[in-house]
């Protein structure tokens, strides 16, 4: 069966203006072939059917209407990288989902984070942690794009401390009720299937929370308002409200009172799969920076031809290849199942603050045209500022780290 | 039927003709296979440099690809066979080791197995062609698909001379292929400077693709995994008792001459004197 996806001419490329630029060349020490041919076709996919419609998505502060991205990136097969071929996914590793992650990072911050969401924080905790009926019950429709997934844990007044959520889970007969809010669910408004996690015991402390998997319609849940964000504008963020919800037994995920293991093991891979999140921002800043001083002149030549330029240049490449280096060697690392907590804060710390970095300097590159909205660097720097604070800021990555090294022998 | 025995015709032709019908029969009666040959070149993208030294093109370092319609010809390939006319589409590439990442994108578009001819050297189409005639003598393919020609040479003679090695009927700059099963023919619409050509060719034939045949698949991510294993058998033009001694010599290469801005002229007479004078066209 053909699958095709938007029109490929030949003659349509040769006219059209470059939007790929070739400093994509990662050091081949990175991947081997089979890898290599996933991020060219990944990124292919990305640049002909997420790319164009980028700037778009954080004009309206919404995916497009009139073509689905979700069902696109499933016809793919990007949702279940990490999810067993039984339910539709690829049975790969981390690894890939990090390629995955930065070539469509690298088309629009929005649509990677969305994608992140769904297909890590949701679809890889279920497929983690879930029984065999829930997997069966929820991967099929999320890996094929038909359904929208999400996570939530942080709350109004429980951020950084998220283990003192206080969003409620009373036992009652059959299963429990939920009261309480949530803040900065991403793909909230749009989810179709939420991991939730509240507390069953709130008087003990972290081993009080519980995971739960929630289904959009259940009885007494509802999204408040879309939020409306600096950057990753599109990727949809709201507030999910809990009004004596009733969630079943069944709808566990793992067992009660030990939610807290699956958020915090869940956390050390979001870390890792996200921060290939601001490697395709510093990449598509390069994309946006390098025509540019090559065509802008000055003073009769081009300024890519002045030494500031060039130093500009050279900081946003190594940064990016060594943040490239770190991320991958890590994932190689989870996927031969040694995870390190403190290398995936690590990789995400060190990846989001050079991105914001990154994308501050391919705005002073491009000087005036910088600073006008029409250039995408604006948008490269609002959507890589999330990085720093998504999925514990860098203040809590640090404590992360640094907690752990003291406390080795 | 194909005529076979003309009385006047030279031995030799008449023994092709006999492996032709001994082909044909093959074919009938086998579910065929279709050779593409995919080539590695220059990506199309890149900005082309000229080696200081003049021998050629830069080619290290830079990004290199399967040629456009090489990937047309396989796409059409893959097609085929879906449709259900052919069992195995094998690709096959000529040149240094890298080709096997030319071929590994055919095996993730969907071809069965590859085969890399292995060499450092520069072949130009007629050794190509008869490499690419060793190979079919060996798989006895129903099919050779082309490209029309590689954007890095634009040579557009390598799917005719494997043709006229072969004594296979071709059918080139095909825009459209309709294959008939049961008569074993295939009806090409040819773009030629006149407009469209449609042609029935009788199978085995060699056919060329250009732009408008189809659009190629992208490499799907299963694919792509899948494609590890499977099999690249690699060979040597030795293997293939080819000879390669070429009767042509790549003396120089140099980039064209740097594009001059426009000239407003004053009257008609200063026009068509520069057109006689400078310009040499009149």
């Amino acid at each position: 069966m053909q699958r095709f996806f938007s029109a490929r001419s030949i003659l349509g490329y040769a006219v059209k203006t470059r939007r790929r630029s070739f400093s994509s060349r990662s050091s081949s020490l990175l991947f081997d072939d089979t890898q290599l041919q996933f991020k060219e076709s990944v990124s292919k996919f990305a640049q002909d059917n997420i790319a164009p419609h980028a700037e778009r998505i954080d004009k309206t502060n919404s995916f497009p209407k009139d073509v689905n991205l979700w069902k696109l990136m499933g016809e793919f097969n990007l949702h279940g990288i990490t999810a067993p071929e039984e339910y539709g996914g690829l049975g790969l590793g981390y690894l890939y989902h990090c390629i995955a992650m930065e070539e469509i990072s690298r088309a629009s911050g929005s649509v990677a984070l969305s994608y992140g969401a769904h297909s890590n924080l949701c679809i890889n905790q279920l497929v983690r942690n879930g029984t065999a009926a829930q997997k069966e019950k929820y991967l099929p429709k999320l890996i094929s794009g038909e359904h929208v997934g999400a996570l939530a844990m942080s709350e109004p007044n429980a951020g950084s401390d998220v283990v003192g959520m206080k969003c409620k889970a009373e036992k009652v007969d059959g299963g429990y009720i939920l009261n309480g809010n949530k803040m900065w669910c991403t793909n909230g408004p749009s989810a179709e299937t939420l991991v939730v996690y509240a507390k069953t015991d709130t008087k003990a402390g972290s081993k009080g929370i519980t995971a739960f998997i929630i289904e959009k319609g259940m009885t007494g849940f509802s999204t408040a308002q879309k939020l409306d964000k600096l950057g990753m504008r599109g990727s949809d963020t709201c507030e999910l409200v809990f009004e004596n919800c009733f969630v079943p037994e069944e709808n566990i995920l793992d067992k009660e009172g030990k939610g807290v293991y699956v958020l915090m093991s869940g956390l050390d891979l979001e870390r890792l799969v996200l921060a290939a999140g601001p490697l395709g921002i510093m990449q598509a800043c390069l994309d946006n920076v390098l025509p540019y001083i090559r065509q802008r002149e000055q003073f009769g030549r081009p300024v890519g031809e002045f030494q500031f330029i060039q130093g500009k240049v050279a900081d946003m490449y190594t940064a990016l290849q060594s943040s490239r280096s770190y991320v991958y060697s890590v994932a190689r690392d989870c996927d031969n199942g040694k995870v390190d907590p403190k290398d995936c804060a690590g990789t995400i710390l060190c990846a989001a603050e050079r991105a914001t970095q990154v994308a501050l300097q391919a705005i002073q590159c491009l000087g005036g045209n910088g600073y006008i909205n029409e250039y995408a660097t604006g948008r490269l720097l609002r959507d890589a500022k999330l990085y720093e604070i998504g999925a514990g800021t860098s203040e809590i990555r640090r404590i992360v780290i640094g907690r752990e090294l003291f406390k080795e022998e | 039927m194909p005529f076979l025995f003309d009385e006047s015709s030279s031995p030799s032709f008449r023994s092709r003709n006999q492996n032709c019908l001994l082909l044909h029969l093959f074919c009938c009666s086998r579910p065929m296979k279709i050779l593409v040959a995919v080539k590695r070149v220059v990506d199309y993208a890149v900005k082309i440099r000229v080696k200081p030294d003049k021998t050629g093109v830069e080619t290290q370092n830079v990004k290199m690809s399967m040629n456009p319609f090489c990937e047309i010809a396989l796409e059409e390939a893959l097609r085929i066979k879906e449709a259900g006319f052919a069992k195995e589409v094998i690709a096959v590439s000529i040149g240094p080791s890298q080709c096997v990442d030319t071929l590994r994108t055919g095996l993730a578009m969907g071809a069965d197995r590859g085969i890399h001819v292995e060499t450092n050297s520069i072949f130009l189409p007629l050794t190509i062609a008869k490499i690419l005639k060793s190979l079919a003598d060996v798989e006895n393919p129903g099919l050779i698909f082309l490209g029309k020609q590689a954007i890095d040479d634009d040579c557009n003679q390598t799917g005719q001379m494997v043709a006229a090695l072969l004594g296979w009927p071709q059918a080139t700059f095909a825009s459209k292929v309709v294959l008939d099963k049961d008569k074993n023919v295939a009806t090409v619409d040819r773009e030629v400077d006149g407009g469209l050509e449609t042609l029935n060719v009788d199978l085995p034939a060699v056919i060329t693709t250009d732009l408008r045949l189809n659009q190629p698949r992208y490499a799907s991510l299963p694919n792509i995994m899948k494609a590890k294993s499977k099999p690249i058998k690699k060979m040597t033009v030795q293997d293939l008792k080819v000879d390669i001694k070429s009767d042509i010599e790549i003396l120089e290469v140099t980039e064209p001459p740097k594009r001059k801005s426009g000239v407003m002229v004053s009257s008609v007479d200063e026009l068509i004197d520069k057109l006689k004078n400078e310009a040499h066209v009149v």
